[in-house]
């Protein structure tokens, strides 16, 4: 809750993945539409529509996968997986001139956003209310830790790099992470992109842009490894590792 | 001391790490640079925090009901949970227009 609102960016900004329901206005064969399918996955290109809360330019958007899940009559089943920001409705229109006959929307459903998917503990708000009654009235806490995860499950997605106990502290007072502050590093951190760092427990304590490939964190003995660009965890949790009026490096 | 004397909390840790990359798909293989353990009376294995602190640093993956907005359900499960601060990336359930 707050103190994870700041990732939130990170999330909404990766990829997504609907099922969706397309009416085409006219059949068309399965292999043509099949065929268009496959045309419209890969780099597409869109003008976000009239009803938008963005600038209404042609922009481009990358959809990995369009899986015909069904179809019958003139309506088609698929589940689309695509960037942050490309118009389902859109597609389907799109995908109705392509064909010649035209297509609308019918329903649409997000089945996942970033590592949000719906086998990830997807809770009703019922549930969640259910969780926290028990948990005021009866002092159990089962419920609401079973409904609500940690929120380093935002970053389950993204290369890690686990501090020493010594190097949180300056992390979180807004110190870069140098190389002997490193505990352990994934092998798909890379050069340029995001990175977690975590604590050897486990806590989430930043994002950052990584300065290094993986293998150059396990051999360096000196230099800035990562760049934090958002502190999660709160001050004063960890012991100042740093002598006063010592400041910019951790450890 | 805030956590239990005696728990194995670097292994706890590690294991933790360990697991979140699966949570989601995501492979990825860890390689100690400094072998290192964690010490006790600060921190908390995620989770394993104390309830008050697990809400503040947690997410849940809600279901939301087709009517209502999501800043309407945001607002409400602010109240539930009587938190200042909640937010939402985006929604699985989208009203259909």
């Amino acid at each position: 809750m707050s103190s994870m609102t700041k990732l939130i960016g990170y999330v909404m900004h990766s990829s997504k993945e609907y099922v969706c329901v397309m009416q085409l206005h006219r059949h068309v064969a399965e292999e043509d539409l099949r065929r268009v399918l496959r045309e419209f996955t890969g780099t597409i290109y869109q003008r976000p529509p009239l009803r938008s809360s963005v600038k209404r330019s042609v922009r481009r958007r990358n959809v990995y996968e369009i899986e015909l899940l069904e179809y019958s009559g003139s309506m088609a089943l698929m589940r689309v997986s695509c960037d942050a920001g490309t118009y389902m409705r859109k597609l389907c229109w799109d995908i109705g001139l392509m064909l010649g006959v035209g297509a609308h929307m019918r329903e649409l459903r997000r089945i996942r956003t970033g590592p949000f998917t719906e086998n990830l503990n997807l809770v009703r708000l019922q549930e969640l209310s259910e969780a926290v009654y028990a948990w005021r009235s009866e002092g159990r806490e089962d419920l609401i830790r079973r409904a609500i995860m940690p929120g380093e499950v935002l970053v389950c997605q993204m290369p890690k790099i686990v501090l020493r106990d010594t190097a949180v502290e300056s992390i979180v007072n807004g110190a870069k992470l140098a190389a002997p502050g490193v505990a352990m590093v994934s092998n798909r951190v890379k050069k340029g992109e995001l990175v977690a760092l975590l604590t050897l427990k486990g806590e989430l304590v930043a994002v950052g842009r990584s300065l290094m490939d993986y293998n150059e964190v396990l051999e360096a003995s000196r230099g800035i490894v990562v760049e934090p660009v958002r502190v999660v965890l709160e001050p004063g949790l960890y012991p100042r590792a740093w002598k006063r009026g010592e400041q910019g490096r951790a450890p | 001391m805030k956590e239990s004397v005696g728990v194995d909390l670097t292994g706890l840790g590690r294991r933790f790490i360990e697991g979140l990359g699966g949570l989601c798909g995501f492979e990825e293989r860890f390689h100690v640079k400094v072998d290192e353990g964690t010490g006790e009376g600060y921190g908390w294995v995620p989770t394993m925090r104390p309830i008050a602190k697990y809400i503040e640093y947690g997410v849940v993956n809600l279901d939301k009901p087709p009517g209502p907005t999501s800043h309407e359900v945001v607002a409400w499960v602010k109240r539930l949970l009587n938190v200042q601060k909640a937010g939402h990336g985006g929604t699985l359930e989208l009203p259909v227009f």
